[in-house]
């Protein structure tokens, strides 16, 4: 029942982690993607990164076998996501930044096109005020890497149409992904139970109560995590981490999810997990 | 297990090579597996790491590792990893 991949036109917006694996994943299945950034450097290494994680994917035996890879063009031009079908927003997890790239994508897409905001906790009601119609709009919380991670979190506001509901599914259901419907709620389900997870993690780490191996060691030989809180912290990035645990807070008002001091001072010296090279662990010097 | 039985060149060029990769995931794992053991199923290497093992042997050993052969039962063991190499240098080399 799944409709055909070369009915789907995605566009992505932002080549950071999550908008390089997005990509991967759409290619990797036989869907043209138009990937936009605003820097032409940051595009040189998403397009090296798709072809790097395109390998990985094929290693991994997570991409179908029989089509073809589907066509990626880079973008400085949000005008570029025009004639998508579909356009996935994947831009910084800043409610300005997010507001800004809404409202512009909203303005050059036809009407009727699905907006997907890829996003790890900002509220889909809140930012339905920020495009041109609101029942356009629904949330995705795709995990990293996107394409080994077969499950999506999707989320429907409280404006999201049926038909966009609709769109969305068939496009998951083409990229092979199963997806979880929830409502609309800041972190949603994911976000909310595991971040203020990872922030105490980080904070047992600063009291001394155990090191960072230890405390995933814990996790993973004890209860059942498959990568321990903090490796998963790394891999998520601890910048986008930071940001996504004060959205929280600042929506709930749960002291849990403030930003505790160690992972404030990890993001302020640059060590940003896995994509840095340096989190809560040291990694190589090879991105993946 | 196919690894070479003859003494002599090939014998020495898998010692050199799965020598060159215990070194690796030593330096990036702090684990000193066997060589038959299974990196996955034993937790040494996550699926992210199996993409490092695979760039580094193509930049140690100067091989291309595409198509049937970028599966993960090729990085599974050092062994299978010494295999590997072995098999794509001698196919460069004629």
């Amino acid at each position: 029942m799944a409709a055909d991949q070369t009915d789907h036109r995605l566009a992505i917006l932002g080549g950071g982690v999550m908008g390089t694996g997005i990509a991967t994943l759409a290619v990797g299945h036989g869907i043209p993607v138009v990937l936009v950034d605003v820097s032409e450097e940051v595009l040189h290494r998403t397009r090296a990164n798709v072809a790097l994680q395109l390998r990985h994917a094929a290693l991994m035996g997570a991409l179908p076998a029989d089509r073809p890879s589907g066509e990626l063009i880079t973008s400085t031009s949000v005008q570029d996501a025009g004639d998508a079908t579909a356009v996935i927003e994947a831009v910084t997890e800043s409610p300005e930044l997010k507001a800004k790239v809404l409202a512009e994508v909203s303005a050059a897409v036809q009407p009727g096109t699905a907006i997907i905001s890829n996003t790890s906790g900002i509220p889909i009601d809140e930012m339905a005020a920020w495009v041109t119609r609101g029942d356009e709009l629904i949330g995705t919380h795709f995990m990293n890497p996107p394409y080994l991670i077969k499950m999506v979190e999707v989320i429907r506001g409280s404006r999201t149409g049926d038909r966009v509901m609709a769109a969305v599914t068939g496009l998951l259901g083409s990229l092979g992904r199963r997806a979880i419907v929830v409502r609309d709620s800041p972190g949603f389900v994911t976000s909310r139970l595991l971040h203020p997870m990872i922030n105490r993690a980080a904070q047992v780490v600063a009291d001394g109560t155990a090191t960072v191996e230890d405390v995933d060691a814990l996790m993973e030989g004890c209860l059942g995590h498959p990568t321990g809180p903090l490796r998963t912290a790394d891999l998520i990035g601890l910048d986008n981490l930071a940001d996504s645990l004060q959205v929280l807070y600042e929506r709930t008002g749960d002291e849990s999810c403030r930003p505790c001091d160690l992972l404030v001072a990890k993001v302020r010296e640059g060590s940003l997990g896995r994509k840095s090279g340096r989190g809560f662990y040291s990694y190589g010097k090879t991105p993946s | 297990m196919t690894l070479p039985q003859t003494p002599g060149r090939a014998s020495a060029e898998a010692d050199e090579i799965r020598g060159t990769v215990l070194q690796f995931l030593k330096e990036k794992t702090l684990a000193t597996p066997a060589t038959d053991q299974d990196l996955f199923a034993s937790g040494v290497v996550s699926s992210m790491f199996a993409m490092e093992m695979v760039v580094f042997l193509e930049q140690s050993y100067r091989v291309t590792i595409v198509g049937g052969d970028l599966k993960i039962d090729n990085f599974r063991t050092v062994d299978a990893m010494t295999q590997l190499v072995l098999r794509l240098r001698d196919a460069s080399d004629t």
